[in-house]
């Protein structure tokens, strides 16, 4: 059985979110899902272009869908979790509108299309996907907390994905992987997304809160599902605590990049080494301590705190 | 998206939110819900839910030169939990483009220069390139400084591509260019 879809990457996992885009190829591969990239794809507008002009930034989605459709795709899977919302929202207004949606005919100078059914990678991981099947590789040493962000379930009237305040779709994915998540209360907090290129330091005080209760709960690691989380946790975090002079280390993980490690595809390929924040320590440490739940040296501290020297220096 | 017919203002801004984004914040019962949840409210000079009393009370002046949807994240919590389904996010936006639409110096002016450069990046190039965004942003803000450590070890991880792609530009120039035909056409200050 081979699964099909159109694959919308978005600018970010072509550039600042490239380990998102290999190891959601690679993940694919080895589940023997097919993904074609839609050809011709542009930007989906994102913040920008609904912040100044609401037909410009249902226009530009419903472009990429119609670019899907012409591809003879029905399913159209976005990972960025931004991207998954312009296209669900462009959809969803459309549909509920009929001035906007005439306008964005002329615009797009067609019909709009009309079967496509856009999806989140989880979505697909999550239905009928056996992807217990394919580990080969335990992973004992990791604390995971889901980070899931604003866009993937929020509004929930128009994304439809999960329970919105407190979903469970990254953690049963990595559950079935063998994977340990914890419970916790920040997984759809905003990390401030874009305000980080501008108001630097309202990103820096709510990305030093969600790293904080990550810590709090006892995680080593986090796992995310959008590049903008991704960019202001791990690329920022050096710079957090500097500003809060606190000390994690938390490795930030694309969950496909912990579903590649679980399938034993060797991190390299699956663009680890791009981290800000380097995951090496905690890995070795999970394979060297075997069956031990939580592989953390024992200092007195929570885990967490343990691999984040040996995490740190690595990396500079 | 039809909203509640039987809610009636008096304020030309709430109607111009109203054409703008079919919202009508007539239906706000000030619960603060949208403020007890927006995780920027810290930093904002009026809270969402007065942002929303004041356009309600028709206080143009105030609204449009408040830092408070120039703030907003578009996290979009408050939109899942208002009690009367008014989606205060995009609230947010169409107060932007008001303000924008009738030449308001933007308080928080680095954040409407962010969307300046980002979407003539988008036009030109068809995908954002982030390189040439940030040299726009720079442009506009002066901030040249800001970031120069990360973006160089961003750049080293292979995380920030030399060259744009362009290969959707000449799709984006069409749609921007008729995006910008259509609101001239239909545009009510």
């Amino acid at each position: 059985m081979t699964a099909k879809y159109a694959y919308y990457p978005g600018c970010s996992l072509h550039s600042t979110g490239s380990e998102y885009d290999i190891s959601f190829r690679a993940v694919c591969e080895k589940l023997g899902i097919q993904i074609d990239e839609i050809k011709g794809w542009i930007c989906c507008g994102t913040s920008p272009a609904h912040c100044t002009s609401r037909l410009l930034s249902l226009a530009l989605p419903l472009e990429n869908l119609r670019l899907a459709e012409k591809m003879g795709t029905r399913d159209v899977v976005a990972p960025c979790a931004a991207c998954f919302a312009r296209l669900k929202t462009a959809q969803h207004e459309a549909a509920e509108d009929h001035r906007i949606a005439e306008q964005i005919r002329e615009v797009l100078g067609g019909p709009l299309p009309a079967s496509v059914n856009v999806v989140s990678p989880l979505e697909i991981f999550n239905g009928g996907t056996n992807v217990a099947e394919a580990v080969t590789r335990q992973l004992p040493g990791l604390q995971v907390v889901c980070y899931y962000g604003c866009l993937l379930t929020r509004p929930s009237k128009v994304m439809q994905f999960d329970e919105c305040e407190y979903p469970m779709a990254m953690d049963n994915v990595l559950r079935a992987l063998g994977i340990t998540t914890l419970d916790w209360s920040y997984k759809t907090d905003c990390c401030g997304g874009a305000l980080a290129m501008t108001r630097t330091d309202v990103v820096l005080k709510l990305t030093h809160d969600i790293l904080e209760e990550a810590v709090a709960v006892g995680a080593n690691a986090i796992a995310v599902a959008c590049p903008l989380c991704h960019v202001n946790l791990d690329t920022r975090q050096a710079e957090v605590e500097r500003e809060y002079g606190a000390h994690y280390g938390l490795p930030v993980f694309y969950f496909t990049q912990l579903m590649g490690l679980a399938f034993g595809i060797p991190p390299e390929k699956l663009g680890l080494q791009k981290h800000f924040v380097s995951a090496d320590a905690l890995l070795s440490q999970g394979d060297s301590v075997g069956a031990t739940p939580c592989g953390c040296p024992s200092t007195g501290r929570p885990h967490g705190a343990a691999p984040t020297s040996a995490a740190l220096t690595s990396d500079f | 998206m039809e909203s509640n017919p039987t809610t009636v203002s008096h304020s030309q801004l709430a109607e111009a939110v109203l054409r703008e984004s079919g919202q009508n914040v007539n239906l706000c019962y000030q619960c603060r819900k949208c403020t007890a949840g927006c995780p920027i409210s810290y930093a904002m000079d009026y809270t969402p839910a007065q942002l929303i009393h004041a356009i309600r009370l028709g206080m143009d002046d105030l609204v449009l030169a408040s830092k408070t949807m120039w703030l907003c994240a578009s996290c979009e919590t408050c939109t899942t939990r208002c009690p009367q389904e008014v989606d205060v996010a995009k609230v947010m936006d169409a107060v932007k483009i008001t303000a924008l639409r009738r030449g308001i110096k933007p308080a928080i002016p680095q954040v409407a220069a962010f969307y300046k450069a980002a979407l003539a990046n988008i036009k030109k190039c068809g995908r954002m390139y982030e390189m040439g965004m940030i040299i726009g942003l720079k442009l506009r803000t002066f901030e040249f400084f800001k970031d120069a450590g990360m973006g160089m070890k961003m750049f080293r991880k292979g995380k920030l591509k030399m060259v744009p792609s362009l290969g959707g530009a000449l799709t984006t120039l069409k749609i921007f260019q008729r995006v910008k035909r259509i609101e001239k056409r239909s545009e009510v200050k």
